[in-house]
């Protein structure tokens, strides 16, 4: 008799296809999504971040880990911040960076993703940086480059990016503390279409936060949101109500054509974070923007400028987290070689 | 091929529910028709016997809904190729829905597709009609035409009439012509380029969803017009428990109307994209554990009457993408009658249950005289191994498209012959 319930693995997927982040020995291979890695990960990417901060703060910025190796940035979507601090991490890890905006090659010829990742393959990359506008576009190149190759996620679609949320980790580590246990977080804003928002909100989890909320209309959340472990407000003042972390975010303006909004006025008003409705978070509470911000529309610009903002030192951490995990994922870390100490 | 006119099955259990026969049996064949079925059939003027005990006999499977991808898309599949593999798995009498290209709105696609099916000997093909010219919802197609020509229904394939005067207008026309009204429900504006279903998984991996309503507004809209014309009606390739109440509802009122699911839905849920597994992109989407539970419970009550494969190949590129950039689609044929005895196997469908999706109601939805094992009937049979203890893989598909999740699947029913029109084809 044929065992009846038996779920052969896909030989198209290869085997375990759930932990292809990490390689054999269990350590960090490709940066996809924080779903599935454990906070012993998370911690050692936020520790080796720090480490590299100091670089980041040296004259001379620059440390030869990864000398010799070919990092290809392969963006099919536009991006400045991204794009740049994964280039400039690139660059002071001593690497050689080829950047490849996609919207203006190949793809608009009708290449694939497939043929596009195999021609820069020939060309002897070490690890690709992709962004793309399909949810598990990242996941679908590891899975498919040689395996000498790591894959890092720098947005997919909704799904994840993950070296976003890891830096504002480790901004909120830097200014809170390294036990999140008892801070409230609050993201608010256009969770729908936010691979950010899922990142943070596995990242926060992982890291043990003691409460996780999300606030928006109905129409900018997704179903079942809450079986990701948040808690869900339709209003800003409950949501953000004794919030020690409010992270806004981007309000992209074709949300109105879609029916999704009525107007950037109303929800300026209903959600729109101002002098007036920053006092009912904590009076020490942060406020985040991934970037890039638009003013009067999510955030009123003197408190995006104000004290309790650390936008910009998020900026500063991109760079120092994206070098954490290109060391980590290319098998040398600042610790091993000593060099930033 | 082995062309004979007199054949003998010997000693098969014979499940045959339009006739409500389950018992061993001998069927005797003469000049592609069924001539007698008795308890025990000497025929010395039989040219070929074939041994069927410990095997089933049943009517030729006939799957309501398969593409073909000719004409139009033959990088895909053919009828040559397609036909071939339908006729291996058992499927004797294939329903293309009219989502060619060039749709089937004109009879010269049915000659087409008729002239294919003949050099091809081997399924049968029947079309669907197109319900409007180029399937775009606005001008009514010749039903009358493509009804002589030789559809068998008419449809608007997944392409939704949302103007609900021109769905009236196409209900009344095709109830004149006495045509079955075959309805794939789907809104486009909710299902809005979704690719899994609107619940925890896709908000996990970020996927664009289809909310249940997408399915089962569309059914309620039709339900209603459906009653005040009186035009027969089958719904396709349900996918959700809502929609399954509401043809509940309809029926209980007394409404005629008809509803089948795709195999695979009684088998995947959401759960199996979880890897991105470009395989499980299907439309309508996998949807929870809870919705296949109650699209099994319909099919064993009787509010769905047929399981259908929803086949559609794909070559290998098309599903070499992101998730969200592969085409949508099974290639099922090969998988409808194993997976379907697999509901046997697990105590949810009786075999004259089974046998019956995959036979008998079809044909009746179909409105065509197949599906049965009657005395005179076209000798449409397929015989199976209930203890074959197989594994899918690609290198054994016959179909074109290897686009299937259920590749490493242990199954342990597989067909051993089909007989089309009185040939043992297999």
């Amino acid at each position: 008799m044929v065992n009846k319930n038996a779920r052969a693995t896909n030989p198209l997927l290869g085997q375990d296809h759930w932990n292809i982040q990490l390689d054999e020995n269990g350590r960090l291979k490709h940066f996809l999504t924080i779903e599935g890695l454990g906070s012993e990960i998370l911690t050692e990417i936020l520790d080796t971040a720090e480490n590299f901060t100091s670089v980041n703060n040296r004259v001379v910025k620059k440390v030869p880990l990864l000398r010799g190796k070919t990092i290809t940035n392969l963006f099919f979507e536009a991006s400045t911040r991204t794009r740049t601090t994964f280039e400039l991490a690139a660059k002071r890890l001593s690497a050689d960076v080829l950047n490849i905006n996609i919207s203006t090659s190949a793809t608009s010829k009708g290449e694939s993703l497939l043929d596009t990742l195999y021609n820069l393959q020939a060309m002897q990359s070490d690890m690709f940086v992709i962004r793309h506008q399909d949810s598990g576009a990242a996941h679908f190149a590891a899975r498919h480059v040689a395996p000498h190759i790591s894959v890092l996620n720098a947005g997919d679609g909704r799904h994840s990016h993950p070296t976003q949320a890891m830096l504002d980790m480790l901004t909120i580590r830097q200014n809170k503390g390294h036990d999140f246990s008892g801070l409230r977080v609050a993201i608010v804003g256009d969770i729908l279409h936010s691979r950010v928002a899922r990142s943070q909100i596995h990242a926060l989890n992982t890291l043990n936060t003691g409460e996780i909320r999300v606030v928006a209309p109905r129409t900018l959340l997704p179903a079942e949101i809450e079986k990701l472990g948040v808690k869900v407000h339709y209003d800003l003042e409950q949501g953000i109500k004794d919030a020690d972390v409010v992270i806004m975010l981007r309000l992209q303006k074709e949300r109105m054509q879609g029916a999704m909004l009525p107007s950037e006025l109303e929800y300026y008003q209903q959600y729109g974070l101002t002098t007036d409705t920053i006092k009912f978070a904590k009076p020490d509470a942060i406020v985040m923007h991934p970037g890039p911000i638009n003013r009067g529309v999510e955030i009123e610009s003197c408190i995006a400028d104000g004290p309790q903002s650390v936008i910009l030192d998020q900026v500063s951490n991109g760079i120092a987290v994206r070098m954490a995990v290109m060391s980590m994922t290319l098998g040398t870390t600042a610790q091993q070689t000593g060099e930033d100490k | 091929m082995n062309l004979s006119n007199r054949l003998l099955i010997k000693q098969g259990r014979v499940i045959d529910p339009a006739n409500n026969i389950d018992a061993i049996k001998d069927i005797y064949i003469e000049n592609g028709h069924i001539t007698a079925v008795e308890d025990q059939i000497d025929e010395p003027k039989a040219e070929q016997t074939i041994d069927a005990s410990g095997l089933i006999v049943i009517p030729g499977v006939i799957d309501l809904c398969a593409r073909v991808r000719e004409p139009g898309l033959e990088h895909k599949a053919t009828i040559a190729s397609e036909t071939r593999a339908a006729s291996a798995a058992g499927i004797t009498t294939l329903c293309c829905p009219p989502d060619t290209d060039p749709v089937i709105d004109e009879t010269a696609v049915v000659d087409l597709i008729n002239h294919g099916v003949t050099k091809a000997a081997h399924s049968d093909i029947v079309c669907l009609g197109a319900m409007t010219s180029k399937l775009k919802g606005e001008h009514l197609s010749e039903m009358a035409a493509l009804k002589k020509a030789g559809c068998v229904g008419v449809s608007n394939a997944s392409k939704t009439i949302t103007n609900t005067l021109i769905l009236r207008r196409a209900f009344e026309y095709a109830a004149s012509n006495d045509l079955t009204v075959f309805i794939e429900p789907n809104d486009p504006f909710l299902s809005n380029h979704g690719c899994a279903h609107e619940g925890a998984v896709a908000t996990r991996l970020g996927l664009p969803g289809i909310p249940d309503a997408a399915e089962s507004t569309i059914i309620a809209r039709d339900l209603e017009l459906i009653a005040e014309i009186g035009v027969k009606a089958h719904f396709g390739r349900l996918s959700s428990s809502r929609s399954i109440r509401l043809i509940e509802q309809a029926q209980k009122q007394g409404l005629n109307i008809t509803a089948d699911v795709a195999i695979h839905q009684l088998f995947l849920t959401e759960m199996d994209l979880s890897t991105y597994n470009s395989h499980c992109h299907v439309l309508p989407p996998f949807r929870e554990l809870r919705d296949r539970d109650v699209l099994r419970m319909a099919l064993a009550s009787g509010v769905i009457q047929a399981v259908c494969s929803d086949h559609q190949p794909h070559e290998e590129d098309a599903k070499l993408h992101p998730f969200p950039a592969t085409e949508p689609g099974i290639s099922g044929l090969e998988s409808l009658l194993p997976l379907t005895l697999k509901l046997v196997s697990e105590n949810i469908l009786s075999w004259p249950q089974a046998v019956a999706a995959l036979t008998t109601a079809p044909a009746k939805i179909l409105g065509i005289d197949k599906g049965h094992l009657s005395k005179g009937a076209v000798a449409d049979i397929t015989i199976i191994d209930p203890e074959a203890d197989w594994t899918m893989k690609s290198k054994d598909m016959l179909s074109q498209g290897k686009n299937t999740p259920f590749l490493g699947w242990g199954f342990e029913h597989q067909v051993k012959n089909t007989i089309i029109a009185g040939q043992l084809i297999k």
